[in-house]
């Protein structure tokens, strides 16, 4: 017996622009099933990343498989089983949510049903809309029922909640967990811990076209990394610290207290590490701890 | 599926879309019909005149829904992402382009046999001498100026640039195309010289020929070879300078 092939192998990838190196050698593989995503800031090679994987760029070095195919030659077979939620794309304005999904899965072999599709995504008030007077939310929603109604295997999803409010958020976050249920292969790329804590099985943290490390989430430190730091200064005026997984039952004790004295909370403060506080952690701790590691095996 | 049964039903979605689209609507449908009771009206007095003005209302209207309303809406697709969101889909790209292309060509068909139907029952023009011809010129037109609506979108930098950009082309051809069409510029100015090396002049040429006085292929061949020299032209920069993707400007 042989274990399935993984859905996604990439090989040293690179790709320049001009002068610039936007991927500088990454690797990496996601398993058949896995949600898998690519962390870090803005500029650093995700987006460059996965367009070479969904066959739009060409890459200048490198091995890459998807499904079994090289993207580069964009065969009809791949596009079959893959479903793209670019990070931003135009839409025909013209026609309605139902009419644009119709037409969708009428170009994939083995489509899902369109109003199954209009519910996972929560468009049920819209279905009949014209696609110009979608909110921008909306109009993200039904990027990602376009790239579902044709029932991929892989799902591949370019910061599929930048700009999205919290409740539209928790929205997206199920329709990708659903994925996950169904047992379909995701790629999502985020800038957000939190993000990328809730929905993925493994993440790898990518920087300046390198990929600085690759695992799930909470060994990586980014499930630490997203607690919440409370700061105020006690009824003594000494500054307190602390770090908890959800700030909402400190802050209260706090308040309480300071209301119960008839005073205040002296420089309260709720913050929590921005992703270039985790990158300053990983960077400056992981090759530290690897020399230790390094020196314990020795 | 087949690449054909895709195409076709990308095809069917473009021409509803094209009905839906007011702008569309109006370049592809409204201002030939209007330059056509405009021209009409003013040489009315005329009828060589009316001979002259529909056959040369029927190029205007090839042009219009090929040249210029290509170089908008290919800019409007590429700009607004909707090519690059089309390739990810399992339509194949040559198929795409093609239902685009014969939606195009789709409006240019009908708009020349509104104007050959209006020259009749309107404007007293009898029904074309030469169909073979008409559907020659037709058919070389079509594609001489769907090719360089294509290659015009390439240079047309963003969505709001589309019309300015057209209409710079579109309206100065059509007027110094007409004038020397009409023979008022005389045969030998620098404003004939530069109507004749465009193809919009020798299109409706060809279509008076095939329409009115059935002066014979033959007797066109010069004007059609610019035609096809053009659509050559076109075809190369429609090609080379394609992309699925926004400008990065």
């Amino acid at each position: 017996m042989s274990t399935p092939p993984d859905a996604i192998v990439v090989r040293d990838l690179r790709k320049s622009y001009g002068d610039h190196e936007a991927v500088r050698g990454i690797d990496f593989a996601v398993a058949r099933g896995e949600v898998f995503g690519l962390l870090g800031p803005n500029g650093a090679g995700k987006t460059t990343t996965v367009e070479v994987l969904e066959g739009y760029r060409e890459r200048d070095g490198g091995d890459v498989a998807v499904l079994g195919h090289d993207p580069a030659s964009r065969p009809r077979a791949l596009r079959e089983r893959v479903g793209i939620v670019l990070q931003s794309s135009g839409m025909y304005r013209f026609l309605s949510v139902r009419e644009a999904l119709a037409h969708w899965a009428s170009l994939y072999p083995h489509p899902r049903g369109v109003d199954e599709v209009v519910a996972l995504c929560g468009l049920q008030d819209k279905a009949d809309a014209r696609i110009r007077t979608l909110s921008g939310g909306q109009a993200r929603r039904l990027d990602l029922a376009l790239a579902l109604v044709g029932d991929p295997e892989l799902i591949f999803l370019d910061e599929p909640t930048t700009g999205f409010d919290p409740a539209a958020r928790r929205l997206a976050w199920e329709a990708v967990r659903e994925l996950r249920g169904l047992g379909k292969t995701v790629l999502l790329t985020t800038h957000y811990l939190d993000e990328a804590q809730q929905l993925c099985d493994r993440v790898a943290i990518v920087k300046d076209g390198r990929i600085l490390a690759t695992g799930p989430p909470a060994e990586l430190g980014v499930g630490a990394a997203t607690r919440a730091q409370v700061r105020w200064r006690d009824a003594d005026g000494r500054p307190q610290e602390r770090e908890v997984e959800d700030p909402t039952a400190l802050v209260h004790e706090l308040t309480a207290a300071a209301l119960a004295r008839g005073g205040t909370v002296a420089e309260l403060t709720v913050t929590r590490p921005s992703l270039e506080d985790v990158y300053l952690q990983l960077t400056a701790e992981a090759p530290a701890e690897r020399d230790e590691q390094a020196v314990a095996r020795v | 599926m087949s690449d054909v049964a895709l195409a076709w039903r990308q095809y069917r979605l473009e021409r509803r879309l094209f009905w839906r689209n007011p702008s569309a609507a109006f370049f592809g449908f409204v201002f030939p019909l209007l330059l056509l009771g405009l021209l009409g009206a003013i040489f009315a007095s005329s009828q060589s005149d009316l001979d002259r003005v529909v056959p040369y209302v029927a190029a205007t209207s090839i042009m219009a829904t090929t040249f210029s309303a290509l170089a908008m809406s290919m800019t409007v697709l590429r700009e607004q992402g909707v090519l690059k969101r089309m390739r990810g889909t399992p339509l194949p790209s040559g198929g795409y382009l093609v239902a685009l292309g014969a939606s195009a060509v789709t409006n240019a068909v009908l708009q020349v046999a509104v104007v050959v139907v209006a020259g009749k029952l309107v404007f007293g023009v009898g029904w074309p001498v030469d169909w073979l011809e008409l559907v020659v010129f037709t058919a070389a037109g079509v594609a001489c100026l769907a090719s360089l609506g294509v290659a015009m979108a390439h240079a047309i930098p963003n969505v709001d640039a589309a019309p300015a950009f057209s209409n710079a082309v579109f309206l100065p051809v059509v007027a110094i195309s007409g004038i020397v069409y009409g023979g008022d510029a005389g045969s030998n100015g620098v404003l004939s010289d530069l109507a004749r090396a465009l193809p919009l002049v020798h299109l409706a040429d060809g279509l008076h020929g095939a329409m009115v006085t059935g002066s014979s292929l033959a007797d066109n061949a010069g004007g059609l070879a610019v035609i096809v020299l053009w659509l050559v032209f076109g075809a190369i920069l429609a090609v080379r300078g394609f992309s699925w993707e926004q400008k990065r400007s």
